[in-house]
């Protein structure tokens, strides 16, 4: 069985969550194996993260080179291609990072790719058995991988529950002379942050969340009359904001914003993973859809099969009520 | 006759004969006039075809009713009734007019005396009257004549220009005639006495003691001011909305006959030609057929069209009047009078130049315009032109190109599928009571129910369609349904500009209709009505189920029973394609009426000034920018008529009171009903 | 500037409802009706603004077999100059790489400044692009949702998380991935579609592209899906039944316990 790799993703020297699900995908993969930790990066935060590592991954292979503080993909990849050994597997979230890095990272270590993992069944040195989703999450499909000049599995966020750790005192490998000279033809510029609106919805504990179910802009009065009876406020997915509905600044999800409130009120959600990778924390969730096939109903802890457009306003109406 | 004063002709004035200089004055304004209306026929020339000489008996005998007869006028009572007068007072005085200029040329002028002097004298007053209120009214502006900033200015100083004019006119006229009297009677020579209390018989008193010189003075005076200013008139008339005068014969005479269809593409061209036509639609002020330019030329600036135009009670961009005043300045400045063609570059797109986008996609089609102006200018016709140039070029908004691929692949616009067209007939309690039968070709029935797209789809509509089918089963009509086969009416696919898919989807409706054999159809859907009733051809004839219904209910084949609770107020709807465009407004007031004990009131605007609900088909999906919505403002009508259910008889109708009921907040102070479900719950 | 946008003829996602057939292997295909894969779509539509702007000409190439055809000509209906066709039954039952190998091979043919592809398609892999990239040995960005053309270069914008833009230069020639949203596509109906009917698309196979069975096509892939299957449905939610009034009665009662209501 080759050798397994976690790439982590970090930010201001604190590594992300993404990392322990790696570690619990590992083991599905190769429970005898502990696998290790890749850190691209430059500093002190890279310096930090890779300590941070330490408790939960046996080794850790530290990439520091200035041209890595910020994490360009292009040479991200071009470092890994020089570090890690041929024939390994490396895993890597799922993420606008993930997806920019792996595809390009497979072809020049000549392995597999397998994006957006959602199980993994077992491996032996040859071949591994994974499940994948197609059609935005409504079906799913058993892939088989033929991992015998390794692979680059990219992995569904949140699909792997961390293992509880047993405490390890992993090392610190420094890796960064391998990498080798790091040419640019992709530069990073800066980061621009959307025009943050009136509503911060990431401060809310509570919020109603509305979907394309919600029909047409001046139905999004109904949803904000609920969140003025609940004291929360009004998010939203991806359509609602594409469709020019809301503002982006209340989207929620991998491309919008990430979002821990204590109850959320998926209304008109279909559920797919994107929007749903924004929610951490595991609020009590209450999916209301008028398709009671619909994908959040397998993830909300209580479900309401109607039309929107007649349950919130008698929502809001009982509410006002009490 | 011995003349007191010297004719004009035989006169001098400033050494120049009379009669030399009046043939120069004729003949140069008679030039300038003609030379004017050359140009103005320029873009005509340049326009589309347009078939508008068929039916000659049919189009006299609407210019009778329309032009003439001014039928359309007291719609709005006080600006009717005086232009009523000023038109009478015009066509009175055409004759006069002419003779008086002949008079500047001859020696012997025929007297136009008697009972037609006397006409002439008092519609010169009544004109004169008329000028004067017209010119108080534009001081003291009806709010209506507004021009809202991004039009453009008021042009009050010039409307009053033009009037005082006109009166100028009436008062040249007046003296001309007072003087001459006056000279008369000073020498006792004989003269036709001017019609009592008409302002030439005031004028005459007061000149009555007036010098001969001085009579003579004002008489030649008032001739010559006549001349000039009739002259002035006519050649200034095309240069604004009083070019109306000239033109309006035209355009009502040539005026669309066939109502509730839309114009082709290109006239002349037929439809398997279409594909060797270039450009599709309006794009240019060029693509305009020539009948459109000269409704340009023929608006009046009344405004009574954006007054009723929903769309524009509601805030959207769009004002009907001003499309056509926009386009008409827009022909101004690009065919000239004075100067060349084209001043500014030839071909300029219409759309991203006087007209935005969204200005165009606002229109629900209800045809409130088209049923108000008093000059039957057009506009369906255009709009779907310039959507049809705007589909073309792709400039489709997201919002209704999903709809548009849908209907093209699924043949509806929610991308349903097809075999699930029927499910709403198999619902539980439904399918035991009433079997619907699905024609498969047997020629097993003789009635089609057309059920078209929503009615199938849409969870709540589908009550529509079972309640209709229930009343023609209970009734015992032998009808059917297309089923999976049936692809949507293509209805509003041809009113929002994509002409070819709905000639796709009528090409198919039409084959599975011809193949199920039936001699009849009916229909729930005043959208599907009118298009199998007006787009579609060699289709067996159509009904809106509320005629059906109403024939039943007057040969007692439906008894209706007491209305559950009296205390009810019922207000009937008009759909726009079910009454405006097809005059269907009798048959559902006569069902209800049928019901006993129902109380029905009118809204304020009902029948053919019925106000939009907001549209149907693919205008449900279109986003636009408004204050409010159309079917708030209607809900709020019926409110405001003392009803607390609205009736309708169209399922988008139903779509939109139902939403609009809920938005405005009036959720159990008013309900929505259909006809179908209404005469459903009421029949014994 | 002259752009390759790559192309995929997809099961429509919001016309048609993905099931399983009564056999339990496939997803249901009967009924299904096809469309370009709308994120390739805001590619064209974003190709086709660059070069209104900058001149050249915008081609869209797909693998496939005769039934892809439709989504070429809708491209050139929209505006594509060419439309091509790469297919070869020696290219069925590629994996991503696979097609990623096709695809170069076809653009090592030809000059090409800048190649587009939607981010993902209906399998969600969205990984030809990135593939494509490293094959040629271009740099490559994914998520891009905005262009500008400078010398020699683009600057572009990558949508992260937070609603955030990050803001690259990337050297040309380049392989960029367009994230739906980026432009608003224009219309394009059925009869440009029949305009472009009759135009003849080139169509290239195997030996021409120098693609055999070592590099495409099944027995050269590594990655293969063997069923389709709906996993069984666990937990999931616990349903309220009852009238609209109890329901929200019940919910009410919810909030309250988890602490949704103050």
């Amino acid at each position: 069985m080759a050798r397994i790799f976690a790439y982590i993703i970090h930010k201001s020297g604190v590594a992300d969550d993404s990392a322990a699900e790696l570690a619990a995908a590992a083991k599905k993969i190769d429970a005898a194996q502990s696998p290790a930790a890749v850190v691209t990066g430059w500093g002190t935060d890279c310096d930090a993260v890779c300590e941070s590592l330490r408790a939960s991954f046996d080794e850790v292979w530290k990439i520091a080179n200035e041209s890595l503080a910020y994490p360009n993909a292009e040479l991200v990849r071009q470092a890994l291609k020089n570090v890690l050994p041929a024939g390994c597997i490396v895993l890597v979230p799922h993420s606008h990072f993930g997806t920019d890095l792996s595809p390009g990272l497979s072809i020049q270590m000549n392995s597999a790719y397998v994006p957006d993992a959602t199980d993994i069944e077992g491996a032996d040195g040859i071949a591994m058995r994974l499940v994948r989703q197609e059609f935005g999450g409504q079906v799913s499909a058993h892939v088989r991988c033929d991992i015998s000049s390794g692979a680059v599995i990219t992995i569904r966020p949140g699909a792997f529950k961390p293992l509880a750790s047993a405490p390890a005192s992993g090392v610190v490998v420094d890796k960064s002379a391998a990498a080798g000279a790091l040419t640019a033809r992709r530069r990073y510029l800066e980061t621009m942050a959307p025009e943050t609106g009136d509503v911060d919805i990431t401060k809310y504990p509570v919020l109603v969340s509305i979907g394309r179910g919600i029909g047409e802009q001046e139905n999004v009065a109904l949803a904000q009359d609920l969140a003025d009876a609940l004291g929360a406020a009004v998010s939203c997915s991806r359509p609602v904001v594409d469709a020019k509905w809301m503002e982006k600044s209340r989207q929620v999800g991998s491309s919008g914003q990430t979002v821990k409130p204590k109850v959320y009120l998926a209304c008109g959600i279909s559920g797919s993973f994107q929007h749903l990778a924004g929610i951490k924390g595991n609020p009590f969730m209450v999916a209301i859809n008028k398709n009671p096939k619909a994908p959040i109903f397998r993830v909300a802890d209580v479900g309401i099969t109607a039309d929107i457009l007649e349950f919130l306003p008698e929502l809001t109406a009982r509410i006002r009520e009490k | 006759m011995a003349e007191a004063i010297p004719s004009p002709a035989q006169a001098t004035f400033w050494l120049i004969q009379g009669r030399v200089l009046f043939w120069i004055v004729n003949l140069l304004g008679s030039a300038c006039f003609a030379y004017i209306v050359a140009k103005r026929l320029a873009p005509l020339v340049r326009g589309q075809r347009d078939i508008r000489f068929d039916r000659p008996l049919i189009r006299l005998g609407r210019l009778l009713q329309y032009w003439f007869g001014q039928w359309r006028h007291p719609r709005y009572l006080a600006a009717g009734i005086i232009h009523i007068f000023l038109f009478a007072g015009f066509i009175v005085l055409v004759i006069h007019t002419v003779s008086l200029l002949a008079l500047g040329t001859s020696d012997h002028p025929a007297a136009a005396g008697g009972l037609y002097g006397a006409i002439s004298d008092y519609a010169a007053t009544v004109v004169f009257l008329c000028m004067i209120v017209a010119i108080v009214r534009r001081l003291l502006k009806p709010a209506r004549y507004a021009v809202p900033a991004r039009y453009g200015k008021a042009h009050t100083p010039d409307a009053i220009f033009l009037l005082a004019l006109i009166a100028l006119l009436m008062v040249a006229d007046s003296v001309f005639e007072a003087s001459h009297a006056a000279g008369q009677w000073q020498h006792h020579l004989p003269v036709e006495p001017l019609a009592v209390m008409s302002l030439p018989w005031i004028l005459q008193g007061a000149l009555m003691a007036a010098p001969l010189p001085v009579l003579a003075n004002l008489y030649l005076g008032a001739y010559l001011g006549h001349e000039l200013t009739f002259f002035f008139l006519l050649c200034y008339r095309p240069f604004g909305i009083q070019f109306h005068v000239e033109t309006s014969l035209f355009t009502v005479y040539f005026a669309k006959l066939d109502r509730g269809t839309v114009k082709p593409v290109r006239w002349g061209v037929p439809d398997d030609q279409l594909d060797q036509v270039k450009s599709f639609g309006v794009k240019t002020f060029e693509d305009f057929t020539w009948k459109h330019m000269l409704d340009f030329y023929s608006c009046a600036d009344c405004g009574r069209c954006s007054d009723q135009c929903p769309a524009n009670a509601v805030g959207r961009p769009l004002s009907p009047r001003f499309l056509t005043i926009k386009a008409r300045d827009y022909s101004f400045q690009h065919y000239p009078v004075w100067g060349g063609a084209h001043n500014g570059k030839p071909g300029q797109p219409l759309i991203g130049g006087i007209y935005a986008e969204d200005e165009i996609w606002s229109c629900t089609t209800c045809g409130a315009c088209e049923a108000e102006c008093p000059l039957l200018v057009e506009y369906i016709d255009k709009i779907v032109d310039l959507r049809r140039g705007m589909v073309d070029e792709g400039k489709v908004p997201q919002s209704l190109q999903k709809p548009l691929k849908a209907l093209e692949s699924r043949g509806n616009p929610f991308g349903k599928m097809e075999k699930k067209k029927a499910d709403w007939v198999k619902a539980k309690d439904f399918q035991q009571t009433c079997n619907v039968r699905i024609l498969n070709g047997d020629g097993s029935a003789d009635t089609l129910y057309f059920v078209d797209s929503i009615t199938s789809y849409d969870d709540r509509i589908q009550a529509i369609g079972r309640a209709t089918a229930r009343i023609l089963h209970s009734t015992g009509e032998n009808f059917g349904i297309l089923g999976a086969i049936e692809k949507d009416s293509g209805h509003d696919v041809r009113r929002f500009g994509e002409e070819t898919l709905f000639m796709a989807l009528r090409e198919h409706n039409t084959e599975a209709i011809k193949a199920s054999g039936v001699e009849r159809i009916v229909t729930s859907d005043p959208h599907a009505y009118n298009a199998l009733k007006h787009d579609y051809k060699d289709v067996p004839p159509v009904e809106h189920i509320s005629e059906v219904i109403a024939r039943k209910v007057r040969a007692g084949d439906i008894k209706l029973k007491q209305v559950e609770d009296e205390n009810d107020v019922y207000a009937y709807h008009d759909p726009c394609y079910l009454g405006r465009h097809n005059g269907i407004y009798d048959a559902p007031r006569e069902v209800l009426d049928a019901i006993p004990g129902l109380k029905r009131v009118e809204m304020r605007r009902s029948r053919d000034r019925s106000f939009c609900c907001g549209g149907g088909g693919l205008a449900l999906f279109y986003e636009p920018k408004e204050d409010q919505r159309m079917g708030v403002k209607r809900v709020q009508m019926a409110a405001e008529a003392g009803a607390n259910v609205i009736v309708t008889a169209c399922p988008f109708c139903m779509v939109n009171m139902e939403d609009a009921i809920k938005v405005a907040g009036m959720e159990g102070k008013m309900t929505a009903i259909d006809l179908t479900e209404l005469v459903e719950k009421q029949m014994r | 500037m002259e752009i390759l946008v790559c192309a995929r003829r997809v099961p429509d996602t919001s016309e048609n409802e993905i099931e399983m057939n009564s056999a339990g292997n496939d997803i249901e295909r009967d009924d299904l009706v096809y469309s370009v894969n709308e994120p390739d779509n805001y590619a064209v539509e974003e190709a086709l603004e660059i070069v209104e702007r900058t001149g050249g000409t915008v081609t869209v190439v797909t693998v496939g077999g005769d039934d892809d055809e439709e989504i070429l000509r809708r491209e050139m209906a929209m505006g594509a100059k060419q439309g091509v066709l790469l297919s070869d039954d020696a290219f069925e039952g590629s994996d991503g790489r696979g097609i990623a190998t096709i695809l170069a091979a076809f653009v090592k043919k030809g000059h090409y400044d800048l190649i587009l592809t939607g981010v993902q398609a209906e399998d969600g892999a969205a990984q030809v692009g990135g593939m494509l990239a490293a094959l040629l040995d271009y740099p490559f960005a994914s998520l891009v949702n905005s262009i500008e053309v400078q010398q020699g270069k683009l600057k572009i914008s990558r949508e992260i998380e937070g609603g955030n833009k990050e803001i690259n230069e990337i050297d040309l020639p380049c392989v960029l991935s367009i994230q739906t949203g980026i432009n608003e596509p224009r219309y394009v109906g059925m009869r440009g579609i029949r305009q472009v009917a009759s135009v003849p698309i080139p169509t290239f196979d195997g030996p021409y592209l120098g693609v055999n069975g070592d590099k495409a096509g099944l027995a050269a892939a590594k990655v293969k899906r063997l069923d389709y299957f709906v996993p069984p449905l666990g937990k999931g939610a616990e349903m309220l039944e009852g009238s609209t009034a109890e329901i929200v009665d019940k919910l009410i009662d919810l909030l309250k316990a988890k602490g949704g209501l103050n």
